[in-house]
């Protein structure tokens, strides 16, 4: 059940034509909401009201800041050519929230072909708050949890195997040393150095943008927590050979052999062979 | 111009005439000896550096861990950093101190060396070639021309043997390029761990980076490539699934050839051949990170950008009784690179 | 201290009494008789110039090459075999792969300074073509390809090819995920070969690639065969460079008949070797604090894997960005296919270009119709279309590099990937004739300023108001020296070609080709402008002179301004303070 109506409403939230779409998630969107309210609201007084204080606190925080672009109730909003100004967030999970929010890329500062990755505008509470209001309209990923994230656990020839699930499914775009890739259209494959645990297992769960999805059915929770050990190896490990140079690859050494090699052997040999200085009048040498 | 063909150009001294050399004038150490003293004793220093650095080097090379347990400094590999620096600065100190003792040092004056034109002179020449002739003359090559043919006949027929024997550098390619590993029934499995896959696993959005089932044996089974055969095999047969909208399948063919909007086409580029697997979900291109060709998987992996001439080929699938995805046949075309005969 | 050293005076240094060093030369000149060869060749002169170190430091970079190439053959295995990494590296141990992989991360990770070794060979490598080229830049630039050095350029050219090749074997060697995708596409523009491409993959990657032989085969042609190539060759460059004498700048004294300098022994010999270590430690601070290569980070080679930024090193740029902007056009006909979109860029225009390079110094040669040695060089400035040339080709070579580059443009600047592209296919169409045109008129224009400054002085900085008010600038008279060194270039002449009573009887198919030769000689040299004449000169200075006599009431004022305010006594101040 939870599959299915995960592929619902992932197939929903994917780019839409129909001119009755919107309609369409608005209407399941009210019913989801209204149901889940109501299968939630009369519940144990303790924990729903805390659940529900925070639900509202989210609500109130989302009519603010992020329904101008997804809609006052999440449904998302069409452009006059039909594409989305601002996708629907109904079923897309706590999980597409805590990473959205959590790293800064939304709210966006304004629409373009891709949210940038910036300082979070909302502190944890309200992203907190956020994400339980979202995961409220519809069943999607939730946020990954404590154990979930932890990868102390991991053996070395674990570490080892995320670096194979790394090479075959992450390079292509992110880079081998995870420095980020160009994408058509001006779209980049964002640096994946600095990033926590909890939001690069959010990436891959939810696929933000145009990165694909890397549901669990496939790659496992286990695969993806492997992943980010070998990630985190990494940046825990020395530059061995002295500087990194950007780990870019071969661009930037040859911008440097030639920048730092060339330019400076040149310049030796200016030195090597300049004209010492000179009397120029022998009388007064002397 | 003609005039001096053969010639050194000697008439560039107008409209001024060559003023000659210019007076050579001392420099400091060349008349102060206190100035040629503290030189010395500058270029003595740089090489007395150059052996503490040295020595310094022997000193990080055994001090300076490598392996599991490397020495860090700054964040750096401490044994490259250091050894480098080391044998760096003491080779630096030679080189500046060499040259310091040449400018300040050595005498400065210049010295004047006359040229003489590359060609030997007439008579030198025309002994050569009288020398030549003779020595042709001689051989009668020119009188006998069955001896010479026979021989520049002989000559070019060596060549047979030079090439004739580079023949086993390799196998005929005979029609393996036109054939991978895939056939009807095998099952389409995650790279690296082998994972098998039901159409339910996967998302819409979802990138699965795959492989065929046979490169994963199960159990105890015997591998049936291994080695070099597997990284050939994998070479050609290695694949993507990608799990769209079916609605926004535009190729009617290709959406029949894929299980609930879930496409397998090859990974590797028509172009020259990198595997690809940057795609974007949303706009559904593939792009090849290294010459950026982009086909649109929407549309039976049309070539959209870039310097590839073909389209994508794609991998019929189906779903087995047990609900795995498998191909219901090899690939239809060859895939990767384009080469003569391929048709 | 020997003899040498101490004659730090105005005398040339001269071998005095018999030493240690005379002795060991007599020991040696009496087994081996090399005192006759050597006795020219122990002071020869080497002309003082910084462009003429260019060359050296690619002499020094292969050296160092081959030093840590040896230091780095102790270790690596070149072979395909398959094993399991059980080194030092946490993030690969218990992965299969290739021998020659696993041994080259030995060498990094578990022989000391092996990496420091590494990576001081690829940074020498790195240097070697780089310095091959701006070297090769200098000879065009300054004409030093002219005769009699046409076959030295031509063994250059061939030079510069031979360390691409060697710099890809070795750049493949590691058999790491980036080397093993270079392969692939090497395997790609082999196959796009007419007629013979599968075969030719088959028979280089002894089967389908990758198969297991590539690496072996590529580590001997590294180690043994494209060096023993390239030492004959720098051996021979080296040759004809002594016999021929080294070119110098004009100047006065330097003519085309001498050539003025310092003596190999000591001061050249001190001065080379000296840069010799300076490269070394160069090369030796770079391997140790600047990453190249880190093949630790990129996996074993697995042909379904491929990284972003996957490019080749630097000399092979231009050979990458004609690949990534070619536009997709193959043609399928009759059954075959013909891949234009890997064939044009992949190998017929590295070939042409490879011809053009070693065929330009005999099409100047036909076009000039100059046939004479030359050994002084020519500045840039006097040969505008060849500077021209040269710059137009910089920056198809500079764009090619960028395309080729095109993705780490886009993440690093921010840009769109395609717009790059597309900019690119109309830009190497239309910047390298504008680059043409503007060069040619910038080295036009500085070839009228020297005139200038010949004719009518230098710009002394200094103004002068004259009686009715009017300004202008003091122009002084260059340096006799200084003089001569400007107008130490030959006239320029246009080829007119075979016309007039001439022509009769000269073959039609003759006459086409001379007719083409004069319009390629008017379009070289109609735009030039020459020297000025000795009538002109002198006029020039007759201009100067009246001048002169005009500001003589003004000569021997300080010209800073205050004298002219009528307040201060000025009597004992010059107009330029003396030096």
């Amino acid at each position: 059940m939870r599959l299915l109506t995960r592929k619902i409403s992932a197939r929903l939230s994917a780019r839409r034509r129909s001119r009755f779409a919107a309609p369409a998630v608005l209407i399941v969107g009210l019913l989801a909401s209204g149901g889940l309210y109501a299968a939630l609201a009369p519940a144990n007084a303790d924990n729903s009201t805390d659940d529900a204080a925070t639900i509202a606190k989210g609500r109130a925080l989302f009519a603010v800041s992020c329904s101008s672009c997804h809609g006052l109730n999440a449904e998302g909003i069409l452009t006059e050519k039909g594409g989305n100004y601002g996708p629907s967030l109904i079923g897309v999970g706590a999980a597409a929230v805590d990473f959205q929010v959590g790293t800064g890329r939304m709210p966006m500062a304004q629409p373009g072909s891709q949210a940038a990755r910036k300082r979070p505008v909302f502190n944890d509470d309200e992203v907190a708050a956020l994400a339980a209001y979202v995961a409220s309209l519809g069943p999607g990923p939730a946020i990954p949890t404590k154990a979930e994230t932890d990868t102390s656990d991991l053996s070395n020839e674990e570490m080892v195997q995320g670096g194979e699930f790394f090479r075959t499914n992450c390079t292509a775009c992110h880079n081998f040393a995870g420095k980020g890739g160009a994408l058509p259209k001006g779209k980049q494959a964002p640096p994946l150095t600095g990033v926590s645990a909890k939001h690069l297992i959010e990436a891959m769960l939810t696929g933000p943008q145009q990165m694909p999805v890397f549901s669990d059915g496939v790659l496992s929770m286990k695969d993806k927590r492997e992943i980010v050990a070998y990630l985190k190896k990494n940046e825990d490990s020395p530059d061995y050979g002295g500087f990194s140079l950007g780990g870019i690859g071969p661009v930037s050494e040859g911008m440097f052999a030639w920048l730092v090699g060339i330019g400076g052997l040149v310049g030796a040999g200016i030195w090597i062979t300049s004209q010492t200085a000179r009397i120029k009048k022998k009388g007064n040498a002397a | 111009m003609s005039a001096h063909d053969d010639h050194t150009p000697a008439v560039i001294e107008e409209p001024i005439a060559n003023p000659g050399l210019p007076e050579h004038l001392p420099r400091p150490t060349d008349v102060d000896e206190a100035a040629a003293k503290r030189a010395e004793r500058q270029v003595a220093t740089l090489f007395g550096l150059s052996s503490v650095f040295a020595v310094l080097f022997c000193v990080a090379y055994f001090t300076l861990n490598i392996g599991d347990d490397p020495t860090v400094f700054l964040g750096l590999g401490a044994s490259t950093v250091g050894l480098g620096a080391c044998l760096g600065a003491a080779l630096m100190c030679i080189g500046i101190g060499a040259i310091q003792w040449s400018r300040k040092l050595m005498s400065d004056h210049e010295i004047v060396e006359y040229r003489h034109p590359a060609a030997s002179s007439e008579e030198d020449r025309a002994e050569a070639v009288a020398s030549l002739m003779t020595g042709i003359e001689d051989s009668g090559i020119g009188r006998r021309p069955l001896v010479r043919n026979s021989l520049l006949g002989a000559m070019g027929f060596l060549g047979l043997p030079a090439i004739v024997a580079l023949r086993d550098l390799g196998p005929l390619p005979g029609d393996k390029l036109a054939h991978t590993v895939w056939k009807k029934g095998m099952q389409v499995v995650q790279d690296v761990d082998g994972a098998r896959i039901k159409p339910s696993d996967m998302e819409v959005g979802q990138l699965v980076n795959a492989e065929p089932a046979v490169f994963f044996p199960e159990g105890d089974q015997e591998a049936e490539y291994e080695g070099t055969a597997l990284l050939q095999a994998k070479a050609k047969a290695a694949v993507i699934l990608v799990r769209m909208n079916p609605d926004d399948l535009r190729n009617k063919r290709s959406a029949n050839w894929g299980v609930e909007g879930i496409l397998c086409f090859s990974k590797i580029c028509t172009h020259v051949g990198c595997p690809i697997s940057l795609w974007e979900q949303q706009t559904h291109h593939l792009l090849c990170p290294c010459h950026q060709s982009t086909f649109d998987l929407a549309d039976a992996g049309k070539v959209v950008f870039g310097p590839a001439g073909r389209h994508l080929p794609q991998l019929p699938l189906a779903v087995d009784e047990e609900g795995y995805l498998i191909a219901t046949s090899d690939f239809h075309e060859p895939v990767g690179p384009s080469y003569w005969e391929r048709g | 201290m020997s003899t040498a050293a101490n004659t730090n005076g105005t005398t040339p240094a001269a071998a005095a009494k018999p030493n240690p060093a005379a002795a060991v030369a007599t020991w040696a000149d009496e087994r081996l008789g090399i005192a006759t060869a050597t006795k020219k060749q122990i002071r020869k002169v080497f002309p003082d110039h910084w462009s003429f170190m260019l060359g050296e430091i690619a002499l020094w970079s292969f050296v160092i090459l081959l030093l840590t190439g040896v230091f780095l053959t102790l270790w690596f295995k070149p072979s395909m075999g398959e094993v399991v990494y059980n080194g030092s590296y946490d993030q690969l141990r218990g992965i299969p792969m290739s021998e020659a992989y696993e041994s080259t991360l030995h060498i990094s990770f578990d022989v000391r300074a092996g990496l420091l070794m590494r990576q001081m060979h690829h940074w020498a490598a790195m240097l070697f073509i780089a310095a091959m080229l701006v070297h090769m830049m200098r000879v065009f630039l300054t004409g030093a390809f002219r005769k009699p050095r046409e076959l030295n350029w031509v063994i250059g050219g061939v030079l510069i090819l031979l360390g691409i090749l060697e710099g890809f074997a070795g750049y493949s060697l590691p058999d790491d995920l980036l080397s093993g995708t270079g392969l692939r596409i090497a395997d790609g523009l082999v196959k796009a070969t007419p007629v013979l491409g599968s075969y030719m993959s088959f028979f280089m990657f002894g089967g389908e690639f990758p198969g297991d032989v590539i690496i072996p085969r590529l580590y001997i042609a590294h180690v043994l065969l494209i060096p023993g190539l390239l030492l004959a060759l720098i051996a021979a460059h080296m040759l004809l460079l002594v016999y021929h004498k080294h070119t110098q700048w004009p100047g006065p004294g330097r003519t085309e008949e001498n050539v003025v300098g310092y003596p190999m022994m000591p001061v050249y010999a001190a001065k080379a070797g000296g840069f010799f270590f300076i490269v070394f430690g160069t090369v030796a601070l770079m391997g140790g604090l600047m990453t190249i290569n880190p093949v630790w980070r990129f996996g074993p080679y697995n042909p379904s894997e491929v990284t972003a930024g996957s490019q080749p090193d630097w000399y092979m740029g231009i050979a990458e960005g004609l690949l990534r902007i070619m536009p997709g056009w193959e043609t399928h006909i009759f059954g075959i296919t013909l891949s234009w979109n890997i064939f044009l860029p992949g190998q017929v225009a590295p070939i042409a270009l490879l011809m053009v390079v070693l065929a330009y110094p005999f099409i100047e040669q036909w076009v000039t119709g100059d046939k004479r040695e030359h050994h002084l060089l020519q500045r840039p400035r006097n040969a505008p279309t060849r500077t021209a040339f040269l710059a137009a080709m910089i920056s198809v070579y500079g764009l090619l590099w960028a395309a080729g580059g095109n993705d780490i443009l886009a993440t690093q600047f921010h840009l769109d990937l395609n717009t790059i592209t597309y900019f690119m296919r109309g830009a190497i169409f239309v910047i390298p004739p504008l680059v043409f045109i503007l060069t040619k008129r910038w080295c036009i224009s500085l070839q009228r300023h020297d005139n200038d400054m010949l004719l009518h002085g230098y710009e002394s900085g200094v103004i002068m108001r004259d009686a009715v008010g009017g300004y202008s600038e003091k122009h002084l008279p260059l340096s006799p020296d200084h003089a001569y060194t400007l107008t130490a270039r030959e006239r320029d002449e246009v080829y007119a070609g075979i016309s007039g009573p001439d022509a009769n009887g000269v073959p039609a198919k003759k006459l086409k080709l001379d007719g083409l030769r004069a319009k390629a000689s008017q379009a070289w040299f109609a735009t030039n402008v020459q020297k000025p004449t000795v009538e002109e000169l002198e006029e020039g200075h007759h201009h100067a002179e009246l001048e002169h006599e005009h500001d003589a009431p003004l000569e021997g004022h300080a010209a800073d301004g205050h004298q002219f305010d009528g307040r201060h006594d000025v009597a004992d101040e010059s107009l330029r303070p003396s030096h």
